[in-house]
């Protein structure tokens, strides 16, 4: 029996495959395809503290293996999180983790706060890093001194473990990913999309009604994971990988450089049980090489 | 009512004109219940440029013979891709997804409007509705005799009009111009088609105050409700073309 489980901290997850906020709607949507408990967490839809219509239409554009999205976090606020969402998910026996997102820091705050008297919530995802929104997202997330203050001011409140969201539309991803530990982030999850962007030629116009989007699928894998082998060299906390993984083995080439768990994300479009088949295809990897502990392969390639 | 995410066997693939073709699919497993104006996420295989999947209307079940037929108009790499699949080939689909249209009260006169490939669900439509007693009028358009999809089978539900904006069968001109909808007051409208179509309809259905379904396709990530991707714009907000349509009321709809 391999041991699939790793910590945040003194949190406790029972395997590392965890689905990445905004391909997962709240669960639910995928009841008919797996048992969504299996997993090792749950990481819910982008959520505000007031409601969000999100972004015109089209929201999407397919590229070359991958998509662009321009969603823009739309989403029913907190309130109606609190009171619809939650008595639903918490029933999932798995770790449920909230995205939280705001235009101001307060706004960061002020979610931080309501998320602490959610007793099924052990830790939140701090999004600095969403593309697609006029105010705050990645505009926190890809200045040096906006990172410093937003997580210091929601580490000051939040009695949740904290994971930080990182924008790869930055210099030096390790930069941010060093400030987050050092404003006592308990772990850091990366990539959020690549900014980019697609042009409609028939139509002469770009593809997305907001002109931009952030990109994913297997056309980001390869950045993605530079990336989280950058980040687990910089810091101790530990890193969760996101980014094109499709299968088990693009996700066994992220904890070989470093990551300690990592995020399904596009994969569910295509399959909705793309999690499971990629948790029991890590198992099985780990028996066939003769590991009995998942942390055995975690950075195997800095060794 | 559980979706699923199955391979199925093609039975048929069937080219209709130079840009439709019907894939008919078997299952060995019994199919699951599903409703006109419902669709599945079809995946596309052996089209490298084709990363998501494909909606479609369903077209047509068959429970007896455990089949399902998708009507499929080529207009891109990947619908070219499903239109070369042989028979014996397994096709991935996910299914049945999102609403389907309304069963309208009893006496009420309805007619069936599509136009080109848009006439998929409606096959699926006309044979509900006359499993539960009703007989629907059905108007067809297309762009031209070269592009008319066959409708032997529609003749069996009700009485079939055929427009085209050549002229070259049926009457000549728009949908919405045919002389039956002046000759005959509907009392419902389903529709499906071009956007630009059903827009004239949904117009018409206003002006006309004539209840009206359209079936709506928009660009989908999930098609299960998981990535906002697919919003259409309506009074109650942006609301989902996968699981809160593809089938709306256009009173609910901004246009």
């Amino acid at each position: 029996m391999v041991n699939l489980g790793f910590n945040i901290g003194d949190l406790h997850f029972k395997n590392p495959v965890l689905t990445a906020s905004g391909t997962f709607g709240h669960g639910s949507e995928f009841d008919d395809f797996i048992d969504v408990s299996r997993l090792g967490g749950l990481i819910v839809k982008g959520t505000t503290l007031e409601p969000r219509e999100g972004n015109p239409s089209p929201r999407m554009a397919e590229t070359p293996s991958g998509m662009l999205n321009s969603v823009g976090l739309q989403n029913k606020g907190i309130d109606y999180f609190e009171k619809n969402i939650y008595p639903r998910i918490s029933k999932y026996k798995t770790n449920v983790i909230v995205n939280i997102n705001g235009s101001y820091f307060k706004d960061y705050v002020a979610l931080a706060e309501r998320i602490n008297i959610l007793d099924k919530i052990p830790a939140i995802e701090l999004n600095i890093s969403c593309p697609n929104v006029k105010k705050g997202g990645m505009a926190f997330g890809t200045d040096p001194g906006s990172t410093r203050k937003v997580v210091k001011a929601v580490r000051a409140v939040c009695s949740k473990k904290l994971i930080v969201k990182l924008s790869p539309n930055v210099t030096d991803i390790a930069d941010f990913a060093r400030i987050a530990e050092e404003e006592g982030a308990d772990s850091v999850s990366l990539i959020n999309t690549l900014l980019g962007m697609a042009v409609d030629t028939e139509n002469m116009k770009p593809s997305l009604a907001t002109g931009t989007g952030g990109l994913s699928g297997p056309a980001v894998k390869p950045v993605a994971l530079r990336m989280v082998w950058q980040v687990a060299k910089a810091v101790k906390i530990p890193v969760i990988g996101i980014g094109g993984i499709m299968n088990p083995d693009d996700a066994i080439e992220f904890f070989l450089a470093g990551a300690s768990a990592i995020q399904v994300g596009t994969a569910s479009f295509i399959d909705p049980r793309a999690s499971v088949k990629i948790l029991e295809g890590i198992e099985q990897y780990l028996e066939k090489k003769g590991f009995n502990d998942i942390s055995e392969i975690v950075g195997y390639i800095n060794k | 009512m559980g979706k699923r995410i199955e391979s199925l066997k093609i039975i048929n693939n069937q080219k209709l004109n130079k840009d439709s073709f019907i894939i008919e699919l078997w299952g060995k497993e019994k199919l699951p219940e599903m409703r006109p104006g419902q669709f599945a996420e079809i995946k596309v295989e052996g089209s490298p440029g084709t990363f998501l999947r494909r909606p479609f209307s369903i077209h047509d079940v068959n429970y007896g013979e455990n089949t399902l037929k998708f009507l499929i108009q080529i207009a891109g790499k990947g619908t070219e891709a499903l239109s070369s699949l042989e028979k014996g080939d397994m096709l991935n689909i996910i299914y049945p997804l999102g609403n389907s249209f309304s069963l309208p009260g009893n006496n009420q006169r309805i007619i069936l409007v599509g136009g080109g490939c848009g006439v998929a669900p409606l096959l699926f439509m006309g044979k509900y509705l006359n499993e539960n007693g009703h007989n629907p009028d059905i108007l067809l358009g297309f762009r031209n005799n070269e592009s008319i999809i066959e409708y032997d089978e529609y003749l069996e539900l009700g009485r079939v009009f055929i427009t085209t904006e050549d002229g070259s069968r049926g009457e000549k001109g728009f949908i919405t111009s045919h002389s039956v909808l002046s000759a005959q007051s509907y009392d419902s409208i389903f529709c499906c088609g071009p956007l630009p179509m059903m827009k004239a309809v949904g117009d018409y259905c206003r002006q006309k105050n004539i209840e009206c379904e359209v079936s709506l396709e928009t660009l989908m990530g999930c098609g299960i409700g998981a990535c906002l991707c697919c919003i259409v714009t309506t009074v109650k907000g942006n609301l989902c073309t996968c699981t809160d349509g593809p089938v709306f009321n256009i009173k609910d709809l901004i246009w």
